[in-house]
Formats: C-alpha cells, structure tokens, sequence
C-alpha cells in the first residue's frame, strides 16, 4: 500500500530499468519469434481461409470468376468419384494399420529381449523409411511386375499362382475363386489385387518407425513390475498380455492416430506405382483431389474436396480418441 | 553366428536357447525383408536387359559370364536427357535442384526454429503460452487441405528476381517450408532442459539473448539441432507432390520428381536403366544414413513425430 502511494507521489518515470528490461526482453522474444510465424501464417494459417473461399468459387487461372456459394459442396457430395474414392481410402486404412502396428509390435517386442546386434536390426529395419518414396516405389512396382517381377517369378518356381498385382483391379476373393474355379459373388470379391499390393509396400516402408516409437514405449515400462510378476510365476504370454500390452497403450493409441492419419493422406507411393489405376481400383481421396487439381485444374472443386477429406479425418481422430481413450493406461 | 554361440548350452536351457533362436530367425527375417529390395534394385541395375528379362539371379562371374554393367549408369544418364540451360545432364540438373533445396530448406529450417526454439523456452513475454498453442494448432491442419490455396498463391505472388510468378522457380520449392514445427518443437523440449541460472550467471557477465545464445545454447544442443536438420533435410530429399504440382519445365525437377517422369515414360520398359536412376537417389542417402542413424531414431523418439 505504502509504497503505491509514495510511487503515486513521486514524479517517477515511467520506464523504471527493471521495466525497460522486461520490455526489451518482450521485444527481442517476438523478435525471434516473427521469422518462424511469418513463414507460418503465409503457408500455413492463411491458406485455410483462401481455401475456404477458393472452394466456394468457380475458380480460374485469374482468380475467382463466379462466387456459387456451396454448389462445389453439393457436387461433391453427388459426385460417384468422391464416394469411391472415400471408399478406397477406407479399405487402405483398415487393411494397412492392423497389420503395420502388429508386425511393428512384434518385431519391437522381440528386438526388446535380451538379444544380440540390437541396433543393427534397427538400423536395417528403419532404411525403408528414410528412402526417397517414389525411388522405393518404382523398385517395388518392378517387383510386382506381371512379366518380369521377381515376385511372379518366385511364385511361378514355387508353383503358386502368378497374379497382376498393381495391374490387377479384381478383388483378392474373386481371384482367387477364379483359381479354384468357385465362383464367387460381386459383394464378397474383397479389396482389389493393387490395392493389396499398395498396403505390403507401405507396411514394408513403415514398419521401421513404427517398431522405433514402440520400442521407445517399451523403454518407459519399469523393469520391476516385470520382476515382480516372474517371482509371482507369471509365464512369458501371461506378461505380454498383463503388463506390456496395457502399459504400452499410450504409445499404441498415438501409432494407432498417426497412422490412420497417415493412410488418409497417403499420396506419393500410390501415385508412383499406380496413379490411381487400373481403373479407379486405387484412386485413394488424396490423389482424387490431386488429379481434379493438376489435370483438370478444377481448384474450386478439389478445394472443397480437400474440406471434406479434412472433415472425415477429423470426425475419425474424434471417434478414436471417444473409444480408445478408455482403454489406456497410464502407468 | 546364432546357432554356434547357443550349441554348448546344457539340456537345462535348451527350450530357452530354442525360443532364442526363435527370436534371431523372426527378426533376420525381417531384417531381410527390410534390405532385399535395396539389394534387387542395386543387383538389377548391373545386369543387361537380357539377364533381366530371364530373370537370372546372379548372372556375374563366378556363376555367369557377364560383366558388371556399369554403362548402366552412363546409358541412364544420357538417357534421361540434357539440360540445354545450364548445359549439363539432366540428371545432375535434378540432382542440383534437390541439393539447392534442401540446404536452403534446412538453413531456413534451422534458423527460424532455433530462434523460435529459444525464445518459447527461455524467454519471458506475454502471450507466449497463446502462441504456443497456436504454433501446436498447425499440426492439425494437414498438408491437403491447404495445397490448393498454396498452389493457387504461387501463380499470383510476383517474382521479385524476373518476370511471371512463383511458380516454375525455386522461390515456389523453398519459401513455403522454411518453418518446422517439428524443429521449433523438438529444440524447445531441449533448450528447456538448460537452467534459468546459467543465463542468470551469463548475464552477470554482461551478456544479453542472442550471445548466450550463440555462445552456450548451441554448443551445448548439438544432438538436437543435428536430429532436427537430418530429419529435415531427409524430408525435404522425399518431397515429391509439391514439386510436381509447382513445377513445369524438366529442369526445374527435383530427383524424386524427374524419377517419376522417366518411370513413366523410357524408363517403365529399360528396367536396368530406371533401377540405375533409383541406385543413384537411393545409395548416398543411404550411406549418408548409416554414419548419422543415431540421431534420426534419437529424434524420432524424442517427439514422435513425421512428415
């Protein structure tokens, strides 16, 4: 109290040098931080509003040539493309993760034991990842090639059937029914040969970092409670499914949002080694969206695609967290 | 190497010893997975057409007759083409464009997010805690969704160097992702780590920021600001779809891109010559990895996070 009134009293000016301080110190803070930001809100928090309006527009070359409210919207929603499109992606994503995280989870668990060459198996299993896509990509289109792939080659020594993968648009059911000359009926025919194909190579790809964040996750799990469990005589399984698999949900649910994530904005591999094709048998959400972009430029039209594909993997990570996060444990 | 290290084991363990080898076999098998198709494409890009065509494994002496195909690489080359404005291959025209990008990117990448870094985690200003958010919001938006406007933009900034816009120019390939999250990100986690005291006794000294900075921050984040700048330098060697979209002429192509458009065109049918192209982006970043794996997967924990 006392001494706001002596400050209040005394003529005393209103930079103090500790104040001057604080404010320098505020000054040169944004200082540092304008660079970073600049670039953020050019690239990256302004391109959301442009684009919202962008999707509202019947957009050319110049700029917006008519504004039509949602009518991009409701085309898209009408649109037999966008739908199976959105079906393709869908079948990607529930093919791609359960098996990406369960090798990933296993090969983790095991690199986890007490085990020779540790690191060099990690090194080794995480060179996919850090490969160029599109070069992985073109070597792995050649080995799924029908005539000279060393796929089909290995397989007809074998005496197994050769197939058309990333050629292939018929489903995995309908072929193989084919092979054994059962027919079988249109709805059961299953996801298409290339699509197959697509989701080996990205498990191929991803395998590696996923096993790296699991083994991070199985680093944080005290060594005591696996101890004590031993001495009450718990066998290996019984510590797998009692200690590890519920300490390590936390490191699952976020592998789990990231690669969910990850296949609905698949693009690069895809694009290399099918372009969609054959037909629309691959033709994921994203390379959809391209395509109307770079070859038709209909920039309205996959702006409001781009919203749509944004507001699915929102209401998904929604979903997820909803269901899963009941299920995690944190220790 | 497995087995002989386990044969003298007593009968005791020898269901554990089985279990073991259980374990090395799963995880060289995945081991083997994981390099095989580096192997076929090196392997594929020594071999002529005809040992490609049927198919023979290993068609090089001592089992076969034929030489290492070496000419590969040269029939490669010359095969993709010349660029006629800086008179050079096109290959080595792509490979430019790709080292220009991704040292600028990653210079960029590196000075905004050390400034950034430091100023969230040792410097006190209002509002800091909002911009952090809004810095942490930006992992939401995903790329996607703002490519379109991001493309339509480049056709209407000026380019300040020459005539037209953006597009077709490294301003296009470079500006936009001068910013990391990643890297602002992963920096604060370890900047934080450093105690207030140190600066507190630097300042004493008379030091300011930017000193302390430059003169203990760094030195002492060495681990963190190489992870930062591998992980990406190697996003920026990936990129491929922005390229595509943002470029029109062949030599502005970056690797991944002109290894797209030769699979697609002389390259789908002369296999030998498109894994020769592929070996040529593959191997230096391979090579490159195995002296540096350590930060990437210290970083990659450390946040968890990818492009």
């Amino acid at each position: 109290m006392t001494s706001q009134v002596t400050a209040a009293a005394r003529p005393s000016p209103f930079f103090t040098p500790h104040r001057l301080r604080r404010i320098r110190e505020a000054g040169l803070g944004y200082l540092f931080l304008l660079p970073a930001f600049a670039v953020l809100v050019v690239f990256e928090y302004w391109p959301v509003f442009y684009g919202a309006y962008i999707s509202t527009c019947n957009w050319g070359v110049k700029g917006c040539i008519k504004p039509i409210g949602l009518a991009n919207y409701t085309k898209a929603f009408s649109d037999p493309e966008m739908w199976h499109s959105l079906l393709v992606t869908a079948t990607y994503s529930i093919l791609s993760v359960p098996l990406q995280l369960g090798i990933s989870l296993l090969l983790a668990y095991l690199l986890f034991q007490k085990i020779r060459g540790k690191g060099i198996y990690r090194v080794f299993y995480f060179m996919p990842y850090i490969t160029a896509t599109v070069a992985s990509a073109s070597v792995w289109a050649f080995l799924y090639s029908p005539d000279k792939g060393l796929i089909n080659e290995v397989a007809g020594k074998l005496g197994l059937p050769q197939l058309r993968w990333l050629m292939e648009p018929r489903g995995i059911f309908e072929v193989i029914g084919k092979g054994l000359q059962i027919p079988v009926p249109l709805e059961l025919a299953g996801p298409s040969v290339a699509m197959l194909a697509i989701v080996l190579y990205t498990t191929w790809v991803f395998v590696g970092y996923d096993t790296v964040i699991f083994l991070a996750g199985l680093g944080n799990i005290p060594n005591e409670l696996y101890e004590a469990a031993k001495i009450d005589g718990a066998s290996g399984w019984q510590l797998f499914r009692r200690i590890t698999i519920p300490l390590l949900s936390p490191t699952t649910f976020f592998l789990l949002l990231y690669t969910v994530i990850g296949t609905f904005k698949a693009f690069n591999h895809i694009y290399v080694m099918t372009a969609g094709g054959p037909g629309d048998a691959t033709k994921t959400t994203s390379l959809f969206i391209f395509e109307q972009m770079y070859q038709y430029n209909r920039y309205g039209y996959s702006a409001a695609l781009s919203f749509i594909l944004f507001a699915v993997i929102l209401v998904i990570t929604i979903l997820q967290n909803r269901f899963t996060s009941r299920s995690v444990v944190y220790a | 190497m497995a087995t002989r290290a386990l044969q003298p084991t007593i009968t005791r363990t020898r269901s554990f010893s089985r279990s073991r080898l259980g374990i090395y076999f799963v995880l060289t098998l995945g081991a083997f997975i994981a390099i095989f198709p580096f192997w076929h494409m090196v392997a594929t890009s020594l071999k002529t057409y005809g040992s490609v065509i049927t198919g023979t494994f290993w068609p090089w002496p001592p089992l076969g007759t034929e030489p290492l195909q070496w000419q590969n690489y040269r029939d490669a080359i010359e095969a993709i083409g010349w660029d006629k404005q800086w008179n050079m291959y096109l290959f080595f025209r792509y490979t430019l464009n790709s080292i220009i990008i991704s040292v600028v990117i990653v210079s960029g990448v590196m000075f905004t997010s050390v400034l950034a870094a430091y100023s969230f985690a040792q410097m006190d200003l209002p509002g800091k805690n909002f911009l952090f958010l809004l810095l942490l919001a930006t992992i939401m938006i995903p790329s996607d969704l703002t490519i379109v406007p991001k493309a339509v933009m480049m056709y209407q900034f000026k380019n300040p160097f020459g005539a037209g816009s953006w597009y077709n120019t490294y301003l296009a390939l470079t500006i936009p992702f001068l910013a990391s999250v990643f890297g602002i990100f992963l920096l604060r986690q370890f900047f934080m780590q450093i105690p207030r005291d140190l600066f507190d006794a630097a300042l004493i000294d008379g030091s300011g920021h930017l000193r302390y900075l430059v003169k203990i921050v760094l030195p002492l984040s060495k681990p963190a600001l190489v992870s930062v700048a591998l992980i990406n330098f190697i996003w920026a060697w990936d990129s491929f779809k922005w390229p595509l979209l943002v470029t029109r002429d062949s030599n502005m192509r970056v690797l991944a891109v002109g290894l797209q458009s030769f699979l697609s065109g002389e390259g789908g049918t002369k296999v030998q010559l498109m894994m020769a192209f592929s070996s040529m982006v593959v191997v230096p970043v391979i090579v490159f990895y195995f002296f540096t794996q350590k930060y990437f997967t210290e970083g990659i924990q450390t946040t968890g996070l990818k492009g």
